[in-house]
């Protein structure tokens, strides 16, 4: 077989491993297709080949990753790698906002390159995406490349009016970035361990398996739309565990007053009757645009499980703090708009953009301490990254003081806690905080946590 | 005329076209271009390939992007005749491929009152008789044709089971009168709006393309090509704003053809640059239901409508 044939038939090997039903037809069509259009242009043969292959749009997502592994944009490493992070930043704000997506690619590959890399031993060594984008942290750039854009405008996009689109945009080419930089690992990998294993394998984890703070646009659309039925199903889990603790204990008093009857022998324990209260809930969300993932999922399920509370309270914050409660209803109609609409109509910043927890509890404790009491539950949904300023440890101690528990849930890795301006140990100290990194792990803690 | 081709052996499959449309996937872009009609390296791939390969082409992709449009260009590129039949719940063989004008049968039947019936019989089922529909017509003429099935998915699905037939053999039997066979297959183009799942069978037919909402920079160079008067700096920004209203999840997201609207109507407006004010006033021409418009009025911070 030539090369050619060989690889397109490892191609169908790899769509049809994935579920999709390719005839020889439709083989001999590619093969047709690749001798008409040729190997010089990657992306035609990418169109060509999808064209002859699918049938419907759906397929695309799992042609895409698959055709990349086949017919590889480049073999090896980039040629000029050996750049550091902060100079590989610096070309990828530049990049990111002149919207260039050639050298988008290329910074991908040559970040890969340098920083995705693990392992030593042959079988154990890989590249990891995940890794590269940890070290990388392309979403903290949005801020540098908004004001580049906006001080130098240098880019003719108009200006004016469209510039409140920025931030959109800007989030939509980081998410590219990310996107390229999964699609690079992949390949690298696929070149040592051979591609057929890894086209196999299914590229993509589940949404729910995904970290929050690395899920593109995508895998949190899907989350958000898995949200009504997670909540039923913790809502029945809530149920048996409220059923538990009221079957649970025997109140004594009423079981010795009621032996009385039967000689002093204890024949039935009489149980102890909730009290028919349900718990009440205060929500205290960071949704700066480098948690907002983790925040706006964990506020629609909490909302999603509304009638499990007596009562509850959502507050978002960046660096002021605003009650979002009545945001919230309406979350349920518009799951997908609630992120952006809370960003839009509470006040969330002062003068700067960027996360204080400090100054936010701070406001909280101040302003908002009686939403506090003895039967409320808080939790803080953040990273707990100050910015370097000061995390006001005293207004975290206040509100632990009044409320019945107080959980901090945060997104990062437990062993990036405290790294850089992570003030998590600080915290930690205070109230009991969990690693919180997907949707799989947040289930499993609400289930465990939430009052009942 | 229709005797001749019966003489046709009719599992005589004709082999796709001689002589190629297009020399290159640059050629089509270059020659639909001329036509007014701008194809993303996707749609010019595939409209390359659905000649070299003789494969019909189906095209899917939300209303308005231009799935119809690509159709009339390549007819106009290729100096084809455009042969168009028009899906809708109900379209049937008698509109799709033949019909008899039983009108006319009836008067000749009458008229020709000292003839045999046989003699009758044969001549009201000749081809004076016939009214061939698009598919029919598509099939039989000699110049080059592209033949436009439009909306197929609002066509009921037994009507797929005859388009089936058609697109595999290029030929269709009047059982009075014989098979007729294509003698220049027509370049084909079927278009969905996937408001029903075309069968399986279909699909691999065809080849299949998605058209999407075109890239920032594509739908630029529309806007510019349709709407000369328009300057580059607001086109940029018209485009920017629409794409930012198809990100948002609305009941109908703003296609291209609402794109250019928009702009025609910026330029009659006179306005020069987008404000507040100008989007606020002529939302309605992209966005048509009033909950999708006050949706974006307030993601574009507008003040209320
Ligand atoms: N690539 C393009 N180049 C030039 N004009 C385009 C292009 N795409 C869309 N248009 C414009 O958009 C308009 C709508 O296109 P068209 O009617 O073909 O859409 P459609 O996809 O067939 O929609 P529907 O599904 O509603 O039938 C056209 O009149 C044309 O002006
Ligand atoms: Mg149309």
């Amino acid at each position: 077989m030539t090369e050619v044939a060989e690889r397109i038939t490892g191609l169908v090997g790899a769509l049809r491993a994935h579920g999709m039903r390719i005839g020889t037809g439709e083989s001999v069509d590619a093969a047709r297709a690749a001798r008409e259009l040729g190997f010089a242009d990657r992306e035609l043969l990418r169109e060509g080949l999808a064209a002859t292959l699918l049938h419907g749009p759906g397929q695309r997502a799992v042609f895409d990753p698959v055709f990349d592994l086949y017919f590889p944009r480049a073999v090896g490493g980039p040629a000029d790698a050996g750049s550091d992070r902060d100079e590989l930043r610096d070309r990828l704000a530049e990049a990111l906002a002149a919207g260039d997506q050639v050298m988008m690619a290329r910074l991908a590959a040559e970040a890969v390159d340098g920083m995705g890399g693990y392992g030593s031993s042959p079988g154990s060594d890989g590249f990891s995406a995940y890794q590269t984008l940890d070290r990388l942290r392309p979403q903290t750039l949005l801020a540098r490349v908004r004001s580049d854009l906006r001080g130098g405008n240098g880019d003719g996009s108009g200006g004016g009016f469209a510039d409140r689109l920025l931030d959109d945009e800007i989030r939509g080419r980081i998410e590219q970035f990310r996107r390229m930089v999964g699609a690079e690992a992949r390949r690298r990998v696929a070149e040592r361990r051979g591609r057929d294993e890894i086209a196999r394998r299914g590229v993509v984890p589940t949404a729910d398996r995904v970290d929050f703070l690395f899920a593109g646009r995508d895998q949190l659309a899907e989350l958000r739309r898995a949200v009504q039925p997670l909540a039923r199903k913790l809502a029945t889990r809530l149920a048996a565990r409220r059923r538990r603790a009221a079957r649970g204990t025997v109140d004594l008093r009423r079981t010795l007053r009621s032996s009385l009857s039967t000689g002093g022998v204890p024949m039935r324990p009489v149980l102890r009757r909730r009290r028919p209260v349900r718990p009440e809930l205060v929500l205290l969300c960071d949704v700066s645009g480098s948690v907002s993932g983790f925040s706006d999922f964990t506020m629609l399920l909490v909302q999603a499980l509304h009638d499990q509370f007596s009562k509850i309270r959502v507050f978002a914050f960046v660096n002021r703090l605003d009650e979002v409660t009545g945001l919230l209803d309406h979350g349920r109609a518009d799951p997908d708009g609630l992120g952006a609409r809370i960003r839009a109509e509470a006040t969330l910043t002062g003068w700067h953009g960027s996360s204080d927890y400090g100054v936010a509890l701070g406001e909280f404790a101040e302003r908002y301490g009686a939403a506090v009491g003895p039967r409320t539950t808080v939790f803080v949904l953040g990273d707990a990254r100050t910015n370097m300023s000061d995390p006001n440890l005293a207004a975290v101690r206040e509100v632990a003081r009044r409320a019945r528990r107080v959980y901090w849930l945060n997104p990062e890795p437990q062993d990036r806690w405290g790294t850089g301006d992570s003030a998590a140990p600080a915290y930690a100290e205070l109230v009991e905080m969990h690693e919180c990194r997907t949707a799989r792990q947040l289930s499993a803690l609400i289930a465990r946590l939430l009052p009942v | 005329m229709l005797n001749k081709r019966l003489d046709r052996s009719p599992d005589l499959i004709p082999d796709p076209p001689e002589a190629p449309l297009f020399t290159s996937v640059d050629d089509v872009c270059a020659r639909l271009a001329e036509t007014g009609y701008l194809a993303s390296p996707a749609v010019a791939t595939t409209v390359f390939l659905a000649d070299r390969l003789g494969k019909p082409l189906l095209v899917e992709g939300p209303a308005g992007v231009g799935k119809t449009e690509l159709a009339k260009a390549v007819a106009q590129v290729a100096g084809a005749r455009l042969v168009r039949l028009q899906c809708y719940e109900g379209v049937d063989e008698s509109r799709a491929l033949y019909e008899w004008n039983h009108a006319k049968q009836l008067l000749r039947i009458s008229a020709g009152r000292d003839e045999s019936w046989d003699e009758t019989r044969t001549d009201i089922f000749s081809e004076e008789f016939l009214l061939p529909r698009p598919l029919l017509t598509a099939i039989r003429g000699d110049e080059p044709t592209v033949l436009l099935i439009d909306e197929t998915d609002k066509a009921d699905v037994e009507m797929e089971g005859l388009l089936l037939e058609v697109l595999s053999d290029f030929q269709i039997t009047v059982p009075e009168l014989g098979t007729v066979s294509a003698t220049r297959r027509p370049f084909v183009v079927l278009t969905s709006n996937a408001g029903r799942e075309l069968s399986e069978a279909l699909r691999r037919r065809c080849l299949f393309l998605h058209i999407g909402f075109p890239e920032e920079e594509l739908e630029r160079r529309i806007v510019r090509l349709k709407v000369p008067g328009l300057t580059e700096a607001l086109a940029a920004s018209v485009v920017r704003v629409v794409g930012a209203l198809r990100a948002m999840d609305l009941r109908k997201a703003p296609s291209v053809a609402e794109t250019v609207d928009w702009a025609r109507t910026l330029l009659a407006l006179g306005a020069g640059a987008l404000d507040e004010t100008v989007v606020r006033d002529s939302l309605g021409v992209i966005l048509k239901h009033q909950d999708d418009i006050q949706k974006a009025a307030a993601k574009l911070d507008l003040d209320a409508l």
